[in-house]
């Protein structure tokens, strides 16, 4: 099968504008799970609201659109009737860290088996351009005239301190890296995070006078250095990870994080459901026998 | 003679709590899937599930909130599996949104809430019915809703099937609403045998594999077979107004069908969806009208007026939503007066004013200081409209 099988043509047109970033972020994405050879019936998306949630519409796998935020939680609930199904969910960086934020770090902590895209385009592109937890302390949004005040939320760090057990980062500029990795990603037996950083020329990059498309993805080219081998742990090295000159602006790409810990379903199965069960089945043939 | 056939079969009575009857009767309905935050004082039912659904080989799962909880059980619904949530005005709040989607979605599920007194955090451990209204409205939008409700635990284990055979039949988000007393409260139940009430299992689409499946074409009937995710049909499933496929469509044909689907889908079904009891109406010149909690004291005083030949009667409503109104209006054509018995300031008796022919007629007796209303409450105020004083 072509990745673009996996299109539902009949929706297009889609919705994004000329340069968007979303759109290379799908087109990898197909390709990694054309590569991981998963039958389409066999993989459930959910997205919550956002330029970046409308991406489901375009493939055919089972998607679910759900609200703003809820993604992730709305994912567990599949999970949690079909731990054999794929479940991958992209998310604007909005989506996920702002109004999302309370359900990506549990379902990082609960280490659920599926795959969390943060399309990080440091703007809530949907609605015009507002500043989000990404954008960068300083920058401009239609609700920072005067610059944000903030730092932003680093994805990793934060997927890293709640407990998601792969963790990368990547761009849209490494289209095929960011195929290798979602693929590594999807396949792994817990949480996964990527962040992928995306353009949106239409409002950051205008904005923040960031140029067109291919520059701002040309800066993802130039700003990327990858991170080390990961270490015994599956943890990358911390001298990789840091910048060596920090008058030079850095973006660490690459995994993380790779650790194989207990995953959600499997844990409950194993340490609630099989013990309750066999309990119960004991307790009812001993009633059984008095009758 | 088989003396069972008369008398309850003993081993199958049990004393439980309110909040025990729902877990107990979701189970019986093939709930297996609980997502839940604690909340007094609905914490019982997420308890009680966390032992109890793992034992028949379901899943509960405490949520980081309410939001994530109804959007948890929205999902596994969407997958297969019935589901259900537990909460109390706070968290049944917080869970409107989603509510709202699953009304959008058409996606089956079951939010029990036990009131507790509100605004905010209210009184958490005392009665009150003040969510009335927000389960009718809560989530924004045209819509309508399932709401039931139950004074007893023998009615309540019964009607916790109906709202999970109710939102099957109609993919509809249903409301078990109870109040604090009903959730605390322990009675003794007589737990029906399994095949005793019916269940009414998701109607699958009957298309095969390949062949074009519109998950959104409702049948005449209003009703949408429904394919699984993780089935063979793929399909897309959103909150925004969509076509028969489920894609986005902002078609003002498509837009009006949709509204009108959702609406009317319940709205014209009442017959089906109706539960309630009465007594005495036949010669009833007063005729008193409560819920839940409320309609234990209402029946207490109705029967004991009776005793002394007040001609009085009373309807107890078990739905509320969509509200019965050619009901009330029939039923209290010929009453003198009609007294409305609920715990809020007044919500369910403007639903018997707009459904009756004279509504100067109608009164409210009510109480919201977090006591249970009391057959003496009552009694007062029936004095009152009948001149007698207090
Ligand atoms: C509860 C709720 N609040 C606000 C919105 C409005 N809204 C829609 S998309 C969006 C932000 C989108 O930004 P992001 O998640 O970063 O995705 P992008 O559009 O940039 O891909 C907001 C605030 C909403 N749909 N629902
Ligand atoms: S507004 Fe930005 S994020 Fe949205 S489609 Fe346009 S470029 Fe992409």
């Amino acid at each position: 099968m072509a990745a673009t099988d996996f299109l539902r043509k009949r929706f297009m047109p889609h919705i994004w504008c000329p340069g968007c970033g979303h759109g290379i972020i799908m087109r990898a994405l197909l390709t990694a799970i054309e590569k991981l050879d998963i039958e389409k019936n066999d993989i459930v998306m959910a997205s919550g609201i956002g330029c970046s949630a409308r991406m489901l519409g375009y493939i055919d796998v089972h998607t679910m659109h759900t609200l703003h935020g809820r993604a992730l939680a709305f994912a567990t609930g599949v999970k949690m009737a079909r731990p054999d199904l794929t479940v991958v969910v992209p998310m604007g960086d909005g989506d996920a860290l702002a109004i999302g934020g309370n359900h990506f770090i549990h379902a990082a902590r609960r280490n659920i088996d599926m795959t969390a895209i943060v399309m990080n385009n440091s703007t809530y592109g949907m609605t015009g351009g507002q500043y989000s937890p990404t954008t960068g302390c300083g920058e401009y949004g239609t609700t920072a005239p005067y610059g944000t005040v903030v730092q932003p939320f680093d994805t990793v760090e934060l997927a890293t301190a709640a407990g998601a057990s792969f963790i990368a980062r990547t761009t849209t500029y490494h289209a095929r890296e960011m195929a290798r990795i979602l693929a590594d990603a999807i396949r792994h037996p817990g949480f996964s995070v990527v962040e992928v950083l995306t353009q949106c020329p239409t409002y950051y990059g205008r904005k923040n006078e960031k140029g067109d498309a291919v520059e701002m993805m040309e800066r993802f080219r130039d700003c990327a250095v990858p991170v080390g081998p990961l270490d015994d742990n599956g943890r990358a090295t911390a001298a990789d990870v840091e910048a060596a000159d920090a008058s030079v602006e850095t973006i660490p790409i690459g995994v993380f994080r790779k650790e194989v810990r207990a995953e959600y379903c499997d844990a409950y199965r194993r340490q609630v459901i099989e013990p309750a069960v066999a309990a119960a089945s004991a307790a009812a043939d001993a009633a059984g026998g008095d009758r | 003679m088989n003396a069972s056939a008369q008398k309850p079969d003993r081993t199958r009575v049990r004393f439980l709590q309110g909040n025990e009857v729902c877990a107990e009767a979701a189970l019986y309905a093939g709930m297996r899937y609980f997502a839940g935050y604690p909340i007094t004082p609905s914490t019982e039912i997420a308890e009680r599930l966390a032992e109890r659904l793992p034992q028949v080989g379901g899943s509960f799962m405490q949520m980081e909130d309410e939001i994530g909880s109804i959007c948890a059980v929205i999902g596994a619904s969407l997958a297969g599996t019935k589901s259900m949530t537990a909460t109390s005005g706070p968290g049944f709040s917080l869970m409107q949104e989603a509510i709202g989607y699953a009304v959008m979605a058409e996606i089956p599920c079951v939010i029990v809430d036990v009131q507790r007194g509100g605004p905010s955090t209210g009184l958490p451990t005392h009665a009150s019915q003040g969510d009335v209204m927000q389960v009718r409205y809560g989530t924004h939008g045209d819509h309508s809703i399932v709401c039931l409700t139950a004074s007893n635990h023998q009615d309540l284990f019964g009607i916790v099937v109906d709202a999970f055979n109710f939102s099957e039949i109609f993919r509809t988000p249903a409301v078990v609403l109870i109040d604090e007393v009903v959730g605390h409260m322990r009675e003794a139940v007589d737990v029906p045998a399994p095949g005793e009430l019916d269940l009414t299992e998701r109607l699958l689409t009957d298309v095969p594999r390949d062949v074009d499946y519109h998950p959104y074409a409702p049948r005449e009937d209003d009703r949408l077979p429904m394919s699984n995710f993780g089935g063979v049909h793929r399909y897309n499933v959103t909150g925004l107004v969509h076509d028969m496929w489920g894609f986005p469509s902002e078609k003002p044909t498509i837009v009006n069908d949709l509204i009108h689907h959702l609406y009317l889908k319940l709205e014209n079904r009442k017959r089906m969806l109706t539960r309630w009891r009465e007594w005495s109406l036949d010669d009833a010149e007063i005729v008193l009208i409560s819920y839940g909690s409320s309609a234990r004291s209402a029946r207490h005083i109705m029967e004991n007026r009776r005793s002394v030949g007040v001609p009085i009667g009373m309807i107890e409503l078990q739905t509320l939503w969509p509200f019965p109104s050619e009901l009330i209006r029939a039923r209290c054509r010929n009453a003198e007066y009609v007294v409305v018995v609920e715990m809020n300031m007044g919500q369910i008796v403007h639903e018997v004013k707009r459904a009756v022919d004279r509504p100067e007629r109608v009164f409210l007796s009510n109480r919201v200081d977090g006591e249970m209303i009391t057959p003496t409450d009552i009694k007062h105020l029936i004095r009152v409209i009948q001149g007698k004083g207090v």
